[in-house]
């Protein structure tokens, strides 16, 4: 069961900023502040108190989650956001001092800095309890499709493409399962390798 | 299975010891109430005909009839995690609250860390640490499965953590400069985990412990250093060697500022005290209230744990 991929949801856009993340933090002083793959750096309140260009605010992913899955301000309350390596943004359920060289801080949530954000599976097993816009739900065949890892024709849906939240009923109550890419009447599964299982 | 028979002398249930470390251990999990009540997760099993049976001292602590946890629903929620059962011990005795600033010294693959993160109810700051980069991977990815989001994990050399990447000796507001608790789940001879390993005793030799007491004295004597006075440090191993045990905590008797506290296991699972004489060897009374777990007491691994309040 144990994988060493650190969970990572792996995607086309992440292999091509894998390349960037190299280059950032090479600390030019003339240059405007980069973001720094080997560290957490506390997101910014607001656009206004903004350093590094680029960089999400607080402000824009609790409303990403509140416009896109319906998912409630107030579920963040507690949690600080950082960003360490390009985009990928983490949750974390205190605060620390910023930045901070450490090799992981709470739960990788969701990577930014390209068009469409891409939530992570253990993000929306967590959190997506609480979601009420684009979540597909699944019957039991599809479910178990989806959990090992396959891509589904699913007609049905005729919510929002692009990233939503695959969830299935079980023990009384529907829950999140991962995330799917919604695209032509297809449901693409993102559950990464090391989560995947063949549960029929 | 030469080197469990130092042990006879310790035990007068000898062969009942010797024949439960011959059988296979169960298949256990935990539940963990980050994502899932127990109740919701014992539902979710019943209704995919897993069987399971709750152990006598934790009801959400769950013994698998057959199949290993896996390939189930409650599973990949990362509603359970695969952990044996006596390692749940060390976390109980810690005891960490809500909010609470808590290190684990030697935290991966991560079943103790996650298990206290789900005690401090996802508060706090954990600081999971391990001197181990690949297998500080494991840890993560079993952190993030459980949905966790307490935890900071840090690769150092446990004997000397440094506060550094959390602003020692800074004026920011938000530094850490030492911790309310702390485990110290050392790297031991393993002798324990013979059930789940029958070869874990083929590198055994005295030697190797002699080698591996030096490291969990330093980690100890760091954590102690580390904790707060009035902080609590846990020590505890998956071996039966006093030298590994008893020893160790003796010496952090006499070398650092704590006393070893009184801490009742569970109700419904049994330990020994630990042994004030050995090969010789006399230890500090007070090493009496530590706990051996013997496999043969319970049906589980083997196990060694002891609870410290810091007093300096």
């Amino acid at each position: 069961m144990t994988d060493t991929d650190g969970g990572d949801d792996v995607t086309d856009a992440e292999a091509v900023d894998g390349v960037a993340d190299a280059d950032a933090g090479a600390g030019d002083t003339a240059d405007p502040p980069e973001n720094d793959g080997q560290r957490f750096d506390r997101l910014p309140a607001t656009a206004d108190e903004r350093v590094v260009p680029g960089r999400p605010t607080r402000e824009e992913l609790v409303e990403w989650w509140e416009q896109r899955y319906g998912i409630p301000p107030e579920t963040w309350d507690g949690h600080t956001f950082w960003e360490k390596g390009n985009g990928k943004l983490w949750a974390f359920a205190d605060d620390v001092v910023s930045p901070i060289p450490v090799e992981g801080l709470g739960l990788r949530i969701l990577r930014a800095r390209q068009e469409h954000w891409k939530p992570s599976t253990n993000a929306v097993q967590r959190f997506g309890t609480d979601a009420t816009r684009n979540v597909v739900v699944l019957d039991s065949e599809e479910a178990t499709r989806f959990a090992k890892g396959e891509d589904q024709e699913l007609p049905r849906w005729d919510g929002d493409w692009g990233y939503v939240i695959a969830a299935h009923e079980i023990a009384g109550d529907v829950e999140p399962i991962g995330v799917g890419l919604y695209l032509h009447g297809e449901l693409r599964s993102t559950v990464p390798k090391g989560r995947r299982e063949d549960l029929s | 299975m030469q080197p469990l028979e130092r042990y006879a002398s310790l035990l007068e249930d000898y062969d009942a010891f010797r024949a439960a470390c011959e059988r296979p251990l169960p298949s256990v999990v935990r539940v963990n109430t980050l994502k899932a009540s127990i109740e919701r997760a014992r539902d979710a099993l019943d209704a995919e005909g897993v069987a399971y049976e709750a152990t006598d001292w934790h009801p959400g602590v769950l013994r698998l009839e057959e199949r290993g946890p896996g390939t189930s629903w409650p599973y990949f929620h990362g509603w359970l995690h695969g952990q044996e059962e006596v390692s749940a011990l060390p976390a109980l005795a810690l005891d960490p609250k809500p909010d609470e600033v808590v290190w684990d010294a030697c935290a991966a693959p991560g079943s103790k860390t996650t298990q206290i993160a789900d005690l401090m109810g996802d508060t706090g700051v954990l600081v999971g640490n391990d001197n181990n980069l690949g297998r500080l991977s494991a840890l993560r990815h079993n952190a993030e499965r459980l949905g966790i989001t307490n935890l900071a994990v840090t690769n150092q050399d446990a004997r000397n953590f440094s506060f550094k990447p959390f602003g020692d000796r800074t004026e920011d507001e938000k530094r850490i400069e030492a911790f309310d608790r702390a485990l110290v789940d050392a790297p031991c001879s393993c002798e324990g985990t013979i059930r789940k390993n029958p070869d874990a005793l083929e590198r055994w030799s005295l030697e190797h412990i002699k080698g591996i007491v030096g490291i969990q004295k330093g980690i100890l004597r760091r954590a102690i250093q580390a904790t707060r006075p009035g902080g609590i440090v846990v020590y505890s191993t998956c071996t039966f060697a006093p030298e590994e045990n008893e020893a160790v905590l003796d010496h952090a008797l006499e070398e650092a500022d704590c006393e070893i506290r009184e801490w009742d296991a569970p109700e419904g699972f049994e330990t020994d005290p630990g042994v004030t004489e050995w090969n010789g060897e006399e230890y500090d009374p007070a090493v009496e209230l530590a706990h051996r777990v013997y496999p043969h007491r319970n049906d589980t691994g083997g196990f060694f744990c002891a609870k410290l309040e810091v007093t300096g």
